[in-house]
């Protein structure tokens, strides 16, 4: 009898693994600063981040987050509106993948958050170069991944499309769009934590408010469990976000 | 003019990448009458595939004419059914909506009919029970008899197949090879057939085309004398096996010329 109490205590641990492993890394952050004395602003305990972020207004939070998440959401759907059609466009013609991609890889190359400087300067501090700076770190992964997903497409199936005489928008609606859909919802669950990052990195430049902004002001004056409160604020809307992602995933490509 | 295709003089030359040419076939002359089921085996390269491209107007001669009904052929055409050496179904779609598919893809809408029509291609690919499922939880044999279903919805005179079995282990082969005949006797139609298996090519034909390689040429034309309907029986009969050794030993030394 206990040694099947000890399997289901088991099974239970390996279920919820990853909970498990946080609270105790959380319990031995905590144990540490304590122990060790360790200064807030080096590292603070995770009780003074929780302190911190109860110390601050709920809706101030609100609106640093708010700030943050409509560029990041603003700068991905453009991400997207740009990819999906670029992507079509260099599966169909090879003139427009030949003149294109170099261009891809160059922007891709680009250090973007060396760009974000000379875009705040050139567009002005409002949200539009924030979003620009998103959309720019975003795309990419998505217009190669659509691509590959559109050229996986098996060759019978094009030709078998071709013999039916169909519409050209119908062989992507219906046979290579569907199949590329692992991997572009793949590349969309890659984009939407860069759509974070982006927008964080837009922050940095110049913002008056927002999670990266606040981890910024806040590191200047040494209010180290603000930042990290911040931190760990940016951190959940992420994985929300990429779950959020991954639940489209499942419900649209459940056949994979 | 009573050919249902005819593929007159007919020559194929790819450009690479690199401006390099390729000639494929040269020289192709094939007629098929009306319901015949002609086979074509040769090596690999020898270009059976680009004849039944050219015949499913989806390649355009380099050289020469292909007509269907006398018509020369310009671009695909209604009545052609094609299957591949992949089953090549949507694995979104269940066993039903994959066999109306070439409706919606075509025309944008499937109605009660079409529906109708797959499920009775279902039963007679004896694949009834299997209407909801998905292509993933079928066998390969399965999964290619929806395809050559698919490739019957809209009741084609004529039925392309390019070597459809030859991803099936050997059992579900000689299985697969004479359920075709059982659905050709049913429904008859035209069919050019390529394959590898010099005794499928025996089993299902009326005449087999065989051809040689680099390029593509029509090496010999051969009528296959066995009486239908050619059943298991068929494949032990001696003078079936004496033929298709006769026929092996040929193909071989051809090969080695």
């Amino acid at each position: 009898m206990s040694e099947r109490r000890k399997n289901l205590l088991l099974a239970a641990m390996d279920r919820h693994l990853a909970i498990v492993v946080f609270i105790g890394v959380v319990a031995v952050w905590e144990l540490a600063c304590r122990a060790l004395q360790i200064p807030q602003f080096i590292l603070p305990a995770p009780s003074a981040i929780g302190a911190s972020m109860v110390e601050m207004n709920l809706h101030r939070w609100i609106e640093h987050a708010w700030t943050t998440l409509s560029v990041a959401l603003t700068g991905y759907f453009c991400a997207i509106l740009i990819a999906l059609p670029l992507a079509i466009g260099i599966v169909k013609s090879r003139f427009l993948s030949r003149l294109v991609l170099p261009w891809l890889v160059v922007i891709q190359s680009t250090p973007i958050i060396a760009v974000a400087p000379i875009l705040v300067v050139t567009l002005g501090t409002g949200s539009l170069p924030k979003v620009v700076i998103t959309t720019l770190i975003t795309f990419f992964p998505i217009v190669i991944a659509t691509a590959t997903g559109l050229a996986a497409v098996p060759p019978e199936l094009v030709e078998l499309s071709r013999s039916l005489r169909a519409p050209i928008r119908r062989q992507y609606l219906q046979i290579r769009l569907p199949y590329a859909a692992p991997f572009i919802f793949g590349a969309l669950k890659v984009g939407v934590t860069l759509s974070i990052i982006g927008a964080v990195v837009a922050e940095f430049v110049a913002a008056e408010t927002g999670l990266g902004y606040l981890i910024l002001f806040s590191t200047s004056s040494f209010k180290v469990p603000t930042a990290f409160a911040s931190l760990t604020i940016l951190v959940v809307i992420s994985l929300l976000l990429y779950g959020l992602v991954d639940l489209l995933h499942r419900r649209f490509v459940s056949w994979q | 003019m009573n050919d249902v295709i005819s593929v007159h003089d007919v020559g194929q030359t790819f450009v690479g990448r690199d401006g390099s040419k390729v000639t494929a076939l040269q020289n192709v002359d094939l007629k098929l009458r009306r319901h015949e089921f002609v086979s074509l085996i040769g090596p690999s390269g020898c270009g059976k595939s680009t004849i039944l491209r050219l015949i499913a107007g989806l390649l355009r001669p380099s050289e020469g004419e292909i007509k269907i009904y006398g018509m020369p052929v310009l671009e695909p055409r209604d009545e052609i059914g094609m299957v591949f050496q992949r089953p090549t179904l949507l694995p979104w779609a269940n066993v039903v909506d994959n066999i109306t598919f070439p409706m919606k893809h075509k025309h944008g809408r499937v109605d009660d009919r079409d529906r109708k029509r797959a499920r009775d291609l279902l039963s007679m690919t004896g694949l009834a029970d299997f209407a909801e499922r998905n292509p993933s939880e079928l066998s390969g044999g399965m999964q290619q008899r929806v395809a050559i279903a698919r490739s019957l919805l809209h009741d084609p005179d004529i039925l392309l197949m390019d070597e459809p079995f030859s991803a099936l282990d050997s059992l579900t082969r000689d299985e697969m090879s004479l359920e075709l005949l059982r659905i050709w006797t049913e429904r008859p139609k035209t069919v050019v057939f390529v394959t590898h298996s010099i005794q499928e090519a025996l089993l299902l034909s009326d005449r087999i085309v065989v051809m040689s390689a680099r390029p593509g040429r029509v090496a010999e034309i051969i009528e296959v004398p066995f009486a239908r309907p050619r059943t298991i029986d068929t494949l032990a009969d001696p003078a079936f096996n004496a033929m298709a050794n006769e026929m092996r030993i040929k193909l071989f030394s051809r090969g080695k010329e």
